[in-house]
């Protein structure tokens, strides 16, 4: 190596421009990519060219293979968030995961809040597909927690079984589950689980951490189905988010049974309200109350939720922006389920149906979970009283065709 | 060295062929992976190649890149990121306490792999019902040297209490084997040798990137194209196989499948499936190799009936031709004379040997000392599904217990001899007699 070197310099044109200039471009190059590097994080090791690295997305259908070109990777490869996470890592589950059968799913995470801004060429199209073309360039999410705006809300039980609103809350400057640390998992676990602490009334409950629960305190968990398991979707374990199970992860309810958080699952915090019945109205109530009243206790702490006005709450995964909020029912419609319509009702109310089990399961008997389809660009009270008015035209369309009348398609909803 | 330092000072000068941090702005297509091993364009990357070279190791920390997402982890105290491992059983769990964590993460190899990569599966799997699993993984080659706080220990306590300073012996001469070739063919219905070999300078399954595992797929087809005789043969690729070539695999038993154990998936080596993976076998159907499934190459010699000295023998031939070809392609296989070939499990190193027979024991098998007699005859058992399955029919996967501190030649000489052991007592126990003069000492 110091004779090549050597021998460039010795050779008798050169010898002054080129160590001069050699040694000077080498302490810019080097300069000029310690900016980078300060500015975007890390710079990736790289051995190999992008055309190399690019996954082979032939037999992919998820958006993020649609919206992953080969110059959107060459462009995006080497960037890094300041906490290192790179593209590679965001784009893993969907490269690992080509596609599922019924539903086009997002296949990319995000590693942290960071990961929305460094990687927008490629997150920015995916969010505008996956949520029926809102453009986070040019639109702004409207956030509304004000449950008293809701109307009706109130279902004919002889149909809705049970009422549930959930959403996600990420924790600002620490990680999100696919790339957290042990000890990030765990400041988010001691964060939330001392703001939960200082809930009262209603809201007053308990922690159960999965790590030392109790059998008999597991079994009542099971029974109560509020119990969440490890992991074996493989869209979410090629994440990483089920790294270090169970550590840090626990499980938080009211005494009442009607609050729950589930800490370091999916996303830091998943925040849900149900109850048996169709109370919807009230469901949403507590739910607004013992989310403001968290926001409330972080902030005393000196913590914050991650929230912008561009993509509104942030979570791990793309499809549970915005909102992050899925309102919806058990029902059971044992006639309009059988109705050849009823694919476009829901479709046009802005509803989707899914398994008593909920995601990728099968509706049992006719009793299926109806919610709301979008996440992004709504704000929570318009989200739940689209829930509430779609119920309330299913449930019309049930008492029609027992009666033996005929149903309408109701007009689609149009959105901004 | 010479090449790279021109190509270097060539392109600072010709600033119209790289954009700002130094990349080629030639229009890139996926095709090109195939030349990847040649390009070196950006600044970045030609200092990476540059300093791969072991003798300039030391200069990585001080350069802007490695694994960032450690240094973020350094903001929080060992205590919190320690593991809890308390409920844990397996070899990991047992050596890595608190302190050596805290002296440990605030390491990387050369190509940025961490302690935290290390002991992922094993943190992430608190342990095997019926057997002591390892608990980490090594990324790269440097691993074992970075990380051997941790790796020795878990070395030693694995493969029988091999030193920090015992050195390995490689043998791969069918010639010194003695015997083999007459095992009864009542008994032994099948014979098999297999091992692993990784190529020097490119990362391990747990942390190659798509780039690397692809160069390793070429690599090792073009080497492969090469052999000849009655090692001439095909490579099937995981992702192009056609319906018609992928049921043949099945049905000669060869095809493997993405690995489902948490183990593997835990660390890694599960990413990008089924790109760059493969199977490769002879026209004869004996000679196999699996391309970046758990290893880089595995190389498995295999045939019906009890001839185990033929097994051997192909085994051997198969894998100095392939060490050669890939030498003269300028690629070595990872070895050093303390761990032997260098793979990427530690209970696979040495020499990541395991040569076996399925042979009928059922009277053997149900023998009060019959685990007794394997252990002295330094054998293991499985079913013939393979590791974590149950006999069937009295039928026995009967294999060599030890990987690393005895060669090739010594751990087949042990199977062949052992079997041989077995097989009298099955005859004897078949006729109602006593095996207990024949039981051995221990080896």
């Amino acid at each position: 190596m110091a004779s090549s070197f050597a021998r460039i310099l010795s050779s008798k044109r050169n010898v002054g421009i080129l160590s001069l200039v050699g040694a000077g471009s080498l302490t810019v190059g080097f300069l000029l990519n310690r900016e980078q590097h300060v500015s975007a994080g890390a710079q990736v090791r790289r051995v190999y060219p992008p055309s190399a690295e690019y996954p082979d997305l032939r037999k992919h259908n998820n958006c993020m293979a649609s919206h992953l070109t080969p110059a959107v990777y060459a462009k995006l490869c080497d960037k890094a968030t300041p906490n290192g996470y790179t593209l590679d890592q965001a784009i893993q589950t969907g490269v690992d995961n080509p596609g599922h059968p019924f539903i086009k799913t997002v296949g990319m995470v995000a590693g942290d809040e960071e990961t929305y801004e460094v990687f927008a060429d490629l997150f920015d199209p995916v969010i505008m597909e996956r949520h029926n073309g809102y453009d986070p360039r040019k639109m702004k999410h409207p956030t509304d927690l004000d449950a008293s705006k809701i109307r009706s809300g109130l279902f004919d039980e002889k149909y809705v079984l049970s009422s549930r609103v959930r959403t996600g809350r990420s924790i600002r400057g620490l990680s999100l589950p696919p790339a957290c640390t042990r000890a990030e998992r765990r400041e988010v676990e001691r964060v939330v689980i001392n703001a939960l602490g200082g809930l009262q009334g209603d809201l007053a409950g308990k922690y159960y951490s999965l790590t030392q629960m109790t059998e008999e305190e597991q079994q009542q968990l099971i029974d109560d189905h509020f119990l969440f398991d490890k992991p074996v979707s493989p869209l979410l374990t090629c994440a990483g988010m089920a790294r270090d199970w169970p550590d840090a992860r626990g499980i938080w309810h009211n005494n009442e049974k009607t609050f729950l958080v589930w800490v370091n699952e999916e996303d830091h915090t998943r925040v849900i309200s149900m109850e048996k019945g169709g109370n919807m109205k009230r469901v949403f109530e507590r739910f607004c109350r013992g989310l403001q009243e968290v926001e409330r206790l972080i902030q005393e702490k000196g913590w914050e939720f991650m929230w912008n006005e561009r993509l509104g709450y942030v979570l791990t995964c793309p499809s549970n922006l915005g909102t992050g909020l899925r309102a919806g029912v058990h029902i059971t419609l044992p006639r309009l389920s059988k109705d050849p319509r009823f694919p476009k009702i829901l479709d046009n109310l802005r509803l989707q149906k899914r398994g008593t089990g909920g995601v990728d399961t099968a509706a049992v008997g006719s009793t299926f979970d109806i919610s709301n389809l979008d996440r992004l660009g709504q704000s929570e009270v318009q989200l739940v009283q689209t829930v509430i008015d779609g119920v309330n035209y299913l449930i019309e369309c049930e008492k029609r065709l027992e009666k033996g009348q005929d149903i309408k398609i109701p007009a689609a909803i149009k959105h901004n | 060295m010479k090449t790279i330092y021109s190509r270097y000072v060539w392109r600072v000068f010709s600033s119209k062929r790289v954009d700002k941090i130094g990349f080629s702005t030639k229009p890139s297509r996926c095709a090109d992976y195939f030349k990847a091993e040649r390009v070196r364009t950006s600044f970045c990357c030609n200092w990476h190649y540059f300093l791969s070279h072991p003798r300039r190791v030391q200069l990585a920390s001080t350069m802007p890149f490695g694994n960032s997402h450690n240094q973020l982890k350094m903001k929080y105290s060992a205590e919190a990121e320690y593991p809890d491992l308390s409920k844990h059983n397996n070899h990991m769990a047992k050596v890595l306490t608190q302190a050596m964590y805290e002296r440990l993460r605030g390491k990387q190899t050369p190509s940025g792999f961490t302690l935290d990569d290390v002991i992922q599966t094993g943190v992430d799997n608190p342990g095997h019902p019926f057997i002591m699993t390892v608990g980490c993984v090594a990324g790269d080659e440097e691993t074992y040297e970075v990380f051997k706080e941790l790796l020795d220990p878990v070395i030693e306590d694995r493969h029988g209490g091999y030193k920090p300073t015992d050195k390995h012996k490689t043998d791969l001469n069918p010639g010194n084997l003695k015997g083999g070739d007459d095992l009864d063919p009542n008994y032994v219905l099948s014979s098999r040798v297999r091992t692993g070999r990784s190529v020097r300078g490119f990362s391990l399954p747990p942390h190659c990137s798509r780039g690397e595992r692809r160069a390793i797929e070429k690599l090792s087809v073009e080497a492969l194209g090469a052999l000849s005789g009655d090692l001439k043969g095909k490579y099937y690729a995981l992702k192009n196989m056609t319906e018609a070539e992928q049921q043949q695999l099945i049905d000669d038993h060869f095809l493997f499948d993405k690995p489902v154990s948490p183990l593997l998936l835990a660390s890694g080596m599960a990413r990008d499936w089924p790109d760059a993976r493969g199977i490769w076998h002879n026209d004869n159907k004996t000679f196999l190799v699996w391309v970046n499934e758990e290893d880089h190459l595995r190389v498995i010699s295999m045939q019906k009936g009890g001839n185990m000295k033929e097994v051997f023998t192909r085994f051997c031939t198969g894998l100095t031709k392939i060490e050669e070809l890939f030498k003269n392609k300028g690629h070595a296989f990872m070895w050093n004379e303390h761990l032997g070939y260098v793979l990427t499990c530690p209970s696979n190193l040495g020499t990541g040997l395991r040569g076996g027979v399925h042979v009928k024991l059922p009277n053997m098998s149900k023998h009060s000392k019959f685990e007794e007699i394997l252990k002295r005859l330094r054998l293991q058992k499985r079913g013939t599904g393979g590791v974590d399955t149950a006999a069937v029919g009295g039928v026995f996967d009967i294999s060599n217990a030890d990987r690393l501190g005895f060669s090739e030649v010594a751990l087949v000489q042990m199977v062949v001899d052992g079997v041989k052991l077995l097989i009298e007592m099955e005859k004897r126990l078949e006729k109602g007699q006593s095996i207990d003069d024949l039981i051995p000492a221990q080896k």
